[in-house]
């Protein structure tokens, strides 16, 4: 019922084009998160979905209507803000309620209602404050309230938990996820925050620059980024990448070496890759052993660092290069720094990228 | 000394000086409070000294008994108040959805109108006031008598030239574009037309700039002189200001005068207090500061 398509938009304020574009379909009660580095036009995205930006070209569906030019209200969407934008100067009944107010409902019905949202969001003792007299967590609720108060078939958040601290975050995010399967609703979501995206979302799309690039499930794009950029954009510690050349060429494998790197053979599906050009060797940290030779590809250089934290260890290898590689373990061990270690790897958990290669857009 | 002695004295300092202020502004008042119950003999004779400030000597209600005698003071009061409150309400209204309208929609040609708004700004009121003149002595209007033409000596004359004003539209436009957007969208969202914002997301958040937008109104419709001058010939209609002519005919009258300045003051005093008031609830109930 509320299958959201993007279909070539764009959006320019005069010279500036912010977004070049872009086309995602979302699903109907999907969690679709939209991630990216700051600057690259997510709230843009966001905005002109929900009718506050205008739309420069391209077609926006909602359902089956086409709604470019349709105002906020009647786009069926509700929308939580970075800021919260609670009303200061209404109690949290009436800042819930205030959708059902400007709509015409009935007092029963808005009491019946706001008493649903309040109940879902564990926050009934809250409902006669006025925001000032609100925890940071608990105004993203009276936000999220207001949202769900209306049953709206689309919701948008833009960065909701940017402003609260590390653990009321977590808690937060996990309530969004279970808010999400409760109103099987679709969600928009905006973050900057790997984890979060990686946590809540059916779906990822990863902007840049205003463009796509790359959309897919979470582990989709964990294990398969498309692109240099999507893989060292998700993933922490984020992946290692080595310079390298191609020795050989081998139906779909390549064949690589590099200084400190053995010859080793990885899957070439992002290429075509020419014997003697320079490419990039992706290594995820969790897929480097240290010092116990199960994989075939092997790399060299002595420990600059080693942080221990317990359920696993972070070690920084300065490579023959001089270039730092991290590898995280998952136990707890003991490294001295300046000591020789080898690190090796999966050949299949290898990627290989083109060098500074432009962006592909939409893997699938 | 220790710096929370430093801290005591500043403080000190501070109330001193504050409190030297509001006695030069007292001052006047207090003088005319006091005068007003002196006869002019007396009250010449004191003002040269500091007994003009002290209730001492010869004191009565003669000048205003003398006063009230020599103009209808009341129906003056009347007037201005009348005027002033309607243009008050009707200028904060329609000077309020104009700021609303150029702050938060889009729409062709604002900025332009925007500008020549603010262009209005540096006309002074002397510069139109003949053409002002001769166009309302010209307008239609439909009252009591039906059809008429021309608004000279009436209320509406002194009303309605001054309900729209550039500066109005300004304080509120300003004040407009530094509420947070993010309340607007989230209202747009949630479903509220234009109006509905307009009444229940920005007004209730525009307490202080209400306030100052009425005092600064208020006080150039109270003081109207040379435009009722102009405009109203008959007694029936005449603001405070023009009324104060009646004393100054051949013998000034000081005490008389004293007397009917004292009266006069009195409707703006009591709008100061009611709306000192009326902005500080404000303040506490929505926390936003002007
Ligand atoms: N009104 C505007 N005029 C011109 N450029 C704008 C305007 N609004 C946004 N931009 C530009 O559009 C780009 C995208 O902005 P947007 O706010 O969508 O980024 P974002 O991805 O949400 O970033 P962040 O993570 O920092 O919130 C930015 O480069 C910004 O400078
Ligand atoms: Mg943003």
């Amino acid at each position: 019922m509320a299958r959201i398509t993007l279909k070539g938009l764009k959006k320019s304020y005069g010279n500036a084009h912010v977004i070049k574009g872009v086309d995602i379909d979302i699903e109907d009660g999907e969690f679709c998160v939209f991630v990216g580095p700051s600057g690259c036009g997510k709230s843009t995205l966001l905005r002109m979905i929900a009718g506050l930006e205008d739309i420069s070209g391209g077609d926006l569906n909602i359902g089956d209507l086409r709604v470019n030019d349709l105002p906020p209200k009647d786009r069926g969407v509700a929308m939580v803000f970075q800021s919260y934008a609670i009303f200061p100067h209404m109690t949290v009944r009436e800042n819930v309620a205030f959708g059902l107010t400007v709509s015409g409902a009935s007092k029963q019905e808005k009491e019946a209602k706001v008493a649903e949202a309040a109940r879902i969001l564990q926050m009934e003792h809250l409902l006669d404050r006025r925001p000032s007299q609100l925890s940071g967590g608990q105004r993203q609720r009276v936000a999220i309230g207001r949202a769900i108060v209306r049953k709206p078939r689309v919701f948008l958040f833009d960065e909701p938990l940017s402003n609260l601290d590390a653990a009321l975050r977590m808690d937060m995010r996990m309530e969004i996820g279970k808010l999400h399967q409760q109103l099987g609703a679709t969600m928009i979501y905006v973050t900057h925050d790997q984890v979060e995206a990686m946590t809540l979302a059916d779906k990822i799309v990863v902007l840049k620059d205003g463009l796509v690039q790359q959309i897919g499930a979470p582990m989709d794009l964990y294990h398969n980024p498309s692109n240099l950029f999507v893989a060292g954009f998700l993933g922490a510690p984020s992946m290692n990448f080595i310079t390298v050349q191609v020795t050989a060429i081998d139906g779909d494998k390549v064949l690589v070496s590099g200084p400190g790197l053995n010859d080793v053979a990885v899957s070439g599906k992002r290429g075509p890759f020419t014997v003697g050009q320079t490419a990039i060797l992706g290594l995820r940290p969790q897929y480097l052993g240290v010092n116990d030779d199960t994989g075939l590809g092997k790399l060299h250089g002595k420990v600059a660092l080693s942080e221990r934290l317990g359920a696993e260890t972070v070690i920084e290898v300065t490579q023959a290069s001089g270039l730092p590689v991290i590898a995280t373990l998952s136990r707890d061990v003991v490294f001295d720094v300046g000591s020789d270690v080898n690190l090796s790897f999966d050949p299949d958990h290898a990627h290989l990228f083109q060098p500074d290669e432009s962006f592909t857009k939409n893997a699938h | 000394m220790t710096t929370n002695d430093n801290h005591g004295l500043r403080l000190i300092v501070r109330y001193l000086v504050l409190i030297l202020i509001a006695l030069m502004f007292c001052f006047p008042l207090v003088f005319m409070i006091i005068s007003s119950f002196k006869p002019d003999q007396q009250l010449l004779l004191d003002s040269g000294n500091i007994r003009a400030f002290l209730p001492v000597g010869d004191l009565s209600f003669d000048n205003y008994s003398e006063a009230f005698a020599r103009a209808p003071i009341a129906l003056f009061i009347f007037n201005s108040v009348f005027v002033t409150a309607i243009t008050v309400t009707l200028s904060l209204l329609l000077c309020s959805t104009a700021g609303f309208a150029f702050t938060f929609m889009e729409w062709r040609g604002r900025k332009l109108a925007l500008s020549i708004i603010l262009a209005t700004l540096i006309v002074p009121f002397q510069a139109i006031a003949i053409p002002l003149l001769l166009l309302a002595s010209k307008l239609p209007w439909i009252g009591m008598d039906g059809l008429t033409w021309g608004w000279l000596n009436s209320y509406h004359v002194q009303i309605i030239p001054f309900i729209a004003d550039g500066l109005t539209i300004y304080l509120f436009a300003q004040y407009f574009k530094d509420l947070p957007g993010e309340l607007i969208e989230a209202a747009r969202v949630e479903g509220a037309s234009w109006w509905q914002i307009y009444r229940k997301v920005v007004m209730p958040l525009s307490g202080p700039v209400l306030a100052t937008a009425a005092i600064l109104k208020f006080l150039a419709m109270y003081n109207q002189y040379l435009w009722p001058l102009m405009v109203v010939q008959e007694e029936g209609y005449r603001p405070v200001m023009v009324g104060l002519q009646y004393f100054f005919q051949l013998n000034i009258a000081w005490g008389e005068v004293m007397a009917y300045l004292s009266l006069i003051t009195v409707p703006v005093l009591a709008f100061y207090l009611y709306l000192q008031k009326a902005f500080i609830a404000s303040i506490a109930s929505t926390g936003v500061k002007g």
